[in-house]
């Protein structure tokens, strides 16, 4: 049936979002002017994205308002990427070589 | 009641999940589905980026104003998204069917943007196989990650659209109610992985 939902008010998550979105610009420009590491800046950065997406699912996605379970399956991809990431991670400490500047070694003259 | 006694294991005509329509659940696993994919993208970009010696910086590089704009008019577009729904359960069509227009008006100009930014730096030199800056994987990683999501926008227009011709078709404002809110899911879902690509690809 139409119009069953409990109707958030959508104009303040608009600006709560909008505001966030300057918020993570200005994060970026942050060490210019403080001293603050890039390390902090990164966790800032993904922790408002986090708060950004689950905004948009919990009140445009009308998340808060359907059942637990519901939540489960949305969150499901979540943990599988996050899982991925500490799969994929440990190759970094194995790795470590430039891919652009990595040239053929100079072939030796051939000897007759 | 004997039709009930003799299907006495009969489904029940919508899932307890989202008690409103099957097609809702289906457009969250749908969706499920898809944020996987994207999930192994963004988390594959990380550890492409993390095992490269000159990963050039992206904002430096790829330059974040015209993006910026890009996300703020998706962010609008979600609102005028939800916007089109509530005018649908008020019973507006007419409303409706503005917002919606709206809705796919601001995933068109936010493809038109993109094509934009992808002629600049491709002009630039950023390759899908290399470019001036550094490690060659960070162009195809932007290329593909932007443009799967580019093709996501694309469809959700075309989606949007045909979702109009819905509204118009059925003279009862309850009848598209469901379709139009499974296809408002399906939208703002593409705002929410916006939202992720710009922290992970631009800013970050």
């Amino acid at each position: 049936m139409a119009a069953e939902h409990k109707h958030p008010n959508y104009m303040a998550i608009f600006y709560l979002l909008a505001v966030l979105t300057v918020g993570e610009i200005a994060v970026v420009f942050l060490p210019h002017y403080i001293g603050i590491s890039k390390f902090a800046v990164g966790v800032f950065l993904c922790a408002f994205a986090l708060v950004k997406a689950a905004l948009v699912a919990m009140y445009f996605m009308h998340l808060k308002f359907e059942t637990r379970t519901l939540g489960l399956i949305a969150l499901t991809p979540l943990a599988i990427a996050t899982l991925l990431v500490f799969v994929i991670l440990p190759d970094a400490s194995f790795v470590h070589h430039k891919t652009a500047d990595v040239k053929p070694a100079p072939e030796e003259p051939a000897k007759h | 009641m004997s039709a009930a006694t003799t299907h006495a294991a009969v489904e029940r005509a919508e899932t307890p999940l989202t008690p409103e329509s099957w097609g809702k659940l289906g457009m969250w696993i749908f969706l499920a589905g898809d944020a996987v994919g994207f999930g192994t993208l963004l988390a594959s970009y990380g550890g492409m980026r993390a095992t490269s010696a000159d990963w050039p910086n992206p904002y430096a590089v790829l330059g974040i104003n015209l993006t910026a704009a890009m996300t703020f008019l998706l962010i609008c577009s979600s609102v005028t998204m939800v916007k089109a729904l509530e005018w649908l359960g008020r019973g507006d069509r007419a409303r409706a069917k503005m917002f919606l227009f709206f809705t796919a008006l601001g995933g068109a100009l936010f493809v038109g943007c993109q094509a934009y930014e992808w002629t600049h730096l491709i002009e630039r030199g950023l390759h899908i196989n290399g470019n001036p800056w550094g490690a060659a994987l960070f162009g195809t990683s932007f290329f593909i990650v932007t443009g799967f999501h580019g093709l996501h926008v694309t469809a959700g227009v075309i989606y949007l659209l045909a979702m109009i011709g819905v509204v118009s078709r059925r003279p009862d404002p309850a009848a598209s109610y469901n379709m139009i809110e499974i296809a408002g899911l399906y939208w703002h879902f593409v705002d929410l992985v916006w939202i992720m690509v710009f922290t992970f690809m631009y800013l970050l």
